[in-house]
């Protein structure tokens, strides 16, 4: 690092280390927290100032939402819990498709993983909103789907598209030694992967794999737009009743608090796991 | 399936070509190994050493010509490659250990996997293995954990408990500290004056001088010359062969 400074040849400055953080751009720290939270108080304490002493405190008005917000909030943590599933579920198969053999599978399948991994997630919701119908019928019964369950399966298929690309990766990083070593060894190329490749392709997937929980985490709220009550919306419907302006602020601060107590012990847990599997 | 006679050579190389697109790396290659016969193939890099071994368990098919293994044909498209494997054994110059399984499951796998053999006494047999290349204590290491060395005697291990009818060595000790080097050889040694067949690519000239029956020369994809190492060392014919010589020794 310090030769990289102190020099201008290409020759050492290709040696600087790559920053660690290596699977997303920004990445939560405990100031982002602090930073949420002083503004909160900030704020609540300059509209409280402001109005007069009839009216609720700021404090005592969220307070009073709270246990409404919550539940919001578990319907954001339900739907990523959901979405996560289904997408790893149908991303580890496309992802493994991509690496077939055959040459039909490769193409579509990257095809797929390329199609929902570039478009913009709030289009594939309102997709899945607008396509999918609101019942289904099986047999003789009839399935409803709610629009939180259309909204999942939205967000699901970007999670798919890249879980599919984290396998891909994951796959092509291991060294070409280790299918040599097996084939040598008369393993098949299905035994390969399975007890061989994958295997180790799990360590490396894991801190990107959370990464993505996070992101897609953070963006449940976009199921706001398409009439969820998640804890977007009933932040909506709770300014909407309160009729205060000088709660907005405070509320929507209240609410980014919220993400970030989830979120950041994620963050956390990924960099240290990703710390962990860089020595070996 | 034939089996190989004593007059029949085990591993038989005809006339076999292989390019990688426009770079022939094999230009005819013609080569006999018999049974209990030990090969050392030497030559400048990239000459095509590690792909002729490459050739011989149909890790690398080939373009033309014919290799037999126990007289069977490797150049065929109906091959069972599998079969082969069983057959033959390989080591690597960069070990490749499977490096989520400890040292003890890297010997027992393949056999348990592959030849669906009993696990306890597959087990019995890793542990004799690794007696064997004299690492007793190390079962429950992982490869990380192992110096290049212990690694690459690891790696002979896992592939001996297949009970290979002839060993490939590929450079194996091109990768390792040279203190470690020695330890290497002494275990491909033991094998070699237990009777294994082996057809080793070294550097080592030293080791290949005491160990081979025969001496291979390769310069460009071709054998150019071979013999007994007494006479290879001491009265090499063709002209690269004796500017190679006179280069390293």
């Amino acid at each position: 690092m310090t030769c990289a400074r102190t020099t201008d040849l290409p020759v050492l400055l290709g040696a600087r280390k790559p920053k660690p953080s290596s699977s997303g751009g920004l990445r939560l720290s405990a100031w982002h927290g602090f930073a949420l939270a002083a503004a909160l108080l900030l704020f609540s304490a300059a509209a409280d100032a402001a109005a007069g002493p009839d009216v609720a405190s700021i404090p005592a008005t969220i307070w009073k939402w709270t246990p409404l917000l919550a539940q919001g909030f578990a319907l954001n943590i339900a739907i990523s819990f959901l979405a996560m599933a289904i997408g790893t579920v149908a991303g580890v198969p496309l992802g493994l498709a991509q690496i077939s053999l055959l040459p039909p599978i490769r193409t579509s399948s990257w095809f797929v993983t390329q199609f929902f991994r570039n478009s913009p997630w709030l289009v594939l919701l309102f997709y899945c909103m607008l396509l999918l119908p609101f019942q289904v019928q099986i047999g003789g019964t009839t399935i409803p789907l709610p629009g939180w369950f259309k909204s999942t399966i939205g967000l699901s298929l970007p999670v798919m598209a890249n879980v599919s690309e984290l396998v891909r990766g994951a796959v092509r990083s291991i060294p070409y030694g280790q299918w040599e070593a097996a084939e040598s060894l008369a393993y098949t190329r299905r035994q390969t992967l399975w007890l061989i490749i994958l295997p180790q392709c799990v360590k490396r997937i894991t801190p990107p794999w959370m990464n993505l929980y996070a992101i897609l985490t953070t963006s449940t709220p976009l199921c706001a737009v398409v009439g969820v009550a998640e804890a977007m919306t009933l932040t909506g419907n709770i300014l909407n009743a309160e009729g205060r302006t000088d709660l907005l602020i405070p509320m929507y601060l209240y609410l980014l608090l919220w993400f970030f107590a989830y979120c950041y012990p994620i963050a956390r847990a990924t960099i240290a796991l990703e710390k962990r599997f860089q020595v070996r | 399936m034939a089996t190989s006679t004593p007059d029949r050579p085990l591993v038989e190389m005809r006339d076999v070509h292989k390019s990688f697109g426009a770079l022939e790396v094999l230009k005819g290659i013609w080569l006999n190994v018999v049974k209990r016969e030990v090969i050392c193939i030497i030559g400048p890099s990239g000459s095509g050493k590690s792909t002729l071994l490459r050739c011989v368990n149909a890790l690398v098919p080939i373009d033309s010509g014919s290799i037999r293994v126990e007289g069977q044909e490797v150049n065929d498209p109906n091959l069972d490659k599998l079969a082969l494997r069983r057959k033959v054994g390989m080591v690597f110059q960069q070990y490749n250990l499977f490096p989520h399984r400890t040292a003890l499951e890297n010997i027992m796998m393949a056999p348990i996997h592959v030849l669906k053999r009993d696990r306890a006494e597959v087990e019995e047999q890793a542990r004799a293995l690794i007696r064997k290349v004299r690492l007793e204590g190390k079962e429950q290491s992982y490869p990380g954990e192992l110096s290049g060395g212990q690694q690459q005697r690891i790696a002979i291990a896992r592939s001996l408990a297949m009970n290979p009818d002839v060993m490939l060595f590929d450079e194996v000790t091109a990768a390792l500290d040279p203190e470690t080097v020695k330890d290497v050889l002494v275990t491909i040694r033991q094998l070699t004056e237990e009777g294994m067949t082996c057809m080793i690519v070294t550097h080592e000239m030293g080791f290949a001088r005491e160990v081979a029956d025969q001496i291979y020369f390769t310069d460009r994809g071709i054998l150019v010359e071979h013999g007994p190492p007494k006479e290879f060392f001491a009265h090499p014919r063709d002209p690269r062969t004796r500017q190679f010589l006179e280069q390293i020794l």
